[in-house]
């Protein structure tokens, strides 16, 4: 009896090893796997695409914070610097002036500065606030009446980076991606064209200037890290089949 | 309609005299270094808790250690990235070769395995906060019936094989989606969660640690692995009285007690009872496997572009009326709805082979439950039961030899009566 049952508790004892053995060689296995699985590429991070975005306000209120990670952003380069800025002013505006009643802006995080007048015509300059902006883009369907040229984008300084972005849960659009963490912004496609030209023009225009032509190869570097993203983007939907919603240009 | 507006369609950026136009940059993201603080911290919490459930046996150590886990992997850094939500990292990495996942989260995945194959489930012991919060409320636990704990103990493999099929199918990641506490840890969150997170707690007064033992999937993975662990948590510091005091000191229920072999005449019927569980096994895991296939559609329903496909369809044929944000966007893109349909049969042709998989699997599940009640497994004394224990050192204070390793009494026999344990049965 004795001896039965100290063989049984051999035979147990055999078996949690070889198991227990097998775990570890499986885990180191699967460990080794995903470390080379992230060889193939760097650390994911939330963004938004905003030629997807609709401006629907889920990005000031679904995001963890307090104070919503996702903000306004203004590409200068697409703005029209209107005297009458259709981001900036209620669709009834009083006077074109910078009373609250006159904002599009509920926490007045835009602000408009006066830089000149051109035969008869008034341009102002519009920049954002980021501690004020809430990230409801009222202003953002403002603008996209006119030029579009302010946008929302997920501010990495700020992200907290959840597994999974509630935002992007509740985006009607699905505007949200994993992208990796160098890349930072996705740019309107609109926008990675005026940057890519602007960059081309400083590097042909910079001659002697080395600080200008390193940052006109920097703004060409960055639109195409865009260009490269968006047709990453789209191969990976046709490869499953089907593209998404707005991947197909004219 | 093209997305792209074009240049003569915008208003030009003005001819400035003097103004240079800015260009806007994108702040830079945190620093990964922390990341990497984190993961060592988890390390050294993890061979703490070691330490204290094998070693120093201090329910008072290990308490601190939860209360520190809780404030540090609560509070202040506030849930993401945890072990429990990076199994669908892990499995999203295993399925899509686009997503690449940080070393820290592969880290944090593995760190808490390697320990319980070695040291039993330290992690839930004091390093979880999700396990931390619970613990620290479960003050008036009672016993869950023995059938309601088996049947609900079912439930954490079953939640594990939905979250490997939507991380796999990159349709989304349910366990963060339906994590009860980090929205009490980050004070904000979906209220819903928010109403679960405190109903869970509240029920965690009276059944001890109720997401560990009947939701947590991670746990799952750590109750299997923790069967085989080198060492585990001994209630007695050496032979084992069977004094019985430590029998209502689990809040968890994870205490084996003594068994009695079945009588000769049990035996017959207990072997056929097997025989037929094992019969049963196959015809469970094939039926459950077709409940699967058939669960399809409705599984399929959590991802987006589904849930679009049937609403415009609804509209379409008027069943609701007006828009939703998302269907009125798709409309105004003017992409035609036939590919959104071939782009949900795809979708529901992926998710049909996990679906059926997820079915395999939930019968398996049950098939061994079964099969495992079936088996008289002898226990000679008073233990932990290694796939529930979460070593949270409750039980040694009860112990007699726990008192005369502490110094506190000389001998067993001042707490209790050897003679009268022995006339008496154990069971």
């Amino acid at each position: 009896m004795m001896a039965d049952t100290s063989s049984k508790k051999d035979r147990r004892g055999f078996l949690n090893d070889a198991l227990r053995t097998t775990s570890v060689i499986a885990l180191a296995g699967a460990g080794g796997f995903l470390a080379g699985r992230r060889s193939e590429g760097e650390p994911m991070v939330w963004q938004l695409d905003p030629d997807q975005c609709i401006g629907c306000g889920h990005c000031a209120t679904y995001c963890v914070l307090d104070e919503s990670a996702v903000k306004c952003v203004n590409c200068f380069d697409m703005c029209g610097f209107c005297d009458i800025c259709t981001g900036y002013f209620e669709m009834n505006y009083l006077a074109l002036d910078t009373a609250a009643e006159n904002q599009l802006c509920p926490t007045g995080a835009l602000v408009r500065k006066f830089i000149e007048e051109k035969s008869g015509q008034r341009f102002y300059e519009y920049t954002i606030d980021v501690p004020l902006c809430i990230g409801c883009g009222k202003c953002v369907i403002g603008c996209a009446l006119m030029n579009g040229s302010l946008y929302m984008q997920v501010e990495h300084d700020r992200c907290v980076d959840c597994n999974e972005c509630a935002i992007a849960v509740a985006c009607p659009t699905q505007a949200f991606h994993r992208i990796p963490a160098s890349q930072k912004e996705i740019l309107k496609r609109r926008a990675e064209a005026v940057l890519g030209a602007r960059g081309r023009r400083m590097m042909r225009e910079a001659g002697d200037d080395a600080g200008m032509y390193r940052e006109g190869a920097e703004l060409l570097e960055r639109a195409l890290t865009q260009r490269r993203w968006r047709q990453q983007q789209r191969s990976a939907s046709t490869a499953s089949s089907e593209p998404e919603g707005t991947a197909r240009d004219a | 309609m093209s997305p792209i507006a074009r240049a003569s369609d915008l208003i030009p950026v003005p001819d400035f005299t003097e103004y240079q136009v800015p260009i806007s940059m994108p702040p830079a993201p945190d620093h990964p270094l922390w990341e990497w603080f984190n993961v060592s911290l988890l390390l050294v919490a993890l061979i703490a808790a070691s330490y204290i459930a094998l070693v120093n046996r201090s329910r008072r150590a290990m308490f601190l250690l939860t209360v520190a886990a809780l404030i540090w992997f609560g509070f202040l850094y506030e849930g993401c990235i945890c072990a429990i939500g990076s199994i669908q990292n892990v499995v999203l990495a295993a399925f899509d070769s686009s997503y690449a996942i940080p070393v820290t989260v592969v880290l944090v995945f593995l760190l808490p395995l390697v320990f319980t194959l070695f040291f039993g489930r330290v992690f839930c012991a004091a390093v979880c906060p999700l396990g931390a919060i619970q613990e620290i409320v479960a003050v008036r636990t009672v016993r869950v019936p023995s059938w309601l704990d088996h049947a609900l103990g079912l439930f954490p493999y079953i939640y594990l094989g939905l979250a490997v099929l939507y991380a796999a199918t990159g349709t989304a990641f349910v366990i963060c989606r339906y994590d009860p506490f980090v929205p009490i840890f980050r004070l904000s969150g979906d209220v819903n969660m928010l109403i679960f997170g405190g109903a869970l707690l509240v029920m965690g007064v009276f059944v001890g640690r109720p997401y560990c033992r009947y939701l947590c999937p991670y746990g799952a993975i750590l109750a299997v692995l923790s069967k085989v662990s080198k060492w585990h948590a001994r209630i007695p510091p050496d032979e084992c009285i069977k004094c019985r005091l430590c029998e209502d000191s689990c809040p968890y229920g994870a205490i084996e007690l003594p068994s009695t072999p079945p009588s000769r005449e049990d035996r017959p019927p207990e072997r056929r009872r097997l025989a037929a569980m094992l019969a049963l096994a196959p015809l469970l895991v094939i039926g459950a496997a077709g409940l699967g296939w058939l669960m399809t559609v409705p599984l399929a329903r959590l991802d987006h572009n589904v849930r679009l496909a049937e609403r415009i369809h609804a509209e379409d044929t008027g069943q609701v009326e007006g828009m939703t944000d998302a269907s009125e966007a798709f409309r105004n893109t003017g992409q035609p709805k036939e590919e959104l349909l071939a782009m949900v049969a795809d979708i529901r042709s992926r998710v049909r082979w996990f679906a059926i998989l997820l079915g395999a699997w939930t019968g398996l599940v049950v098939a061994v439950k079964l099969i495992s009640l079936s088996v008289y497994r002898r226990c000679d004394e008073y233990r932990p039961d290694r796939a529930r224990c979460v070593s949270c050192a409750r039980c040694y204070w009860y112990c007699p030899g726990e008192q005369v390793r502490l110094g506190l009494i000389d001998d067993v026999s001042e707490l209790v009566d050897l003679e009268t344990l022995e006339a008496k049965p154990t069971s």
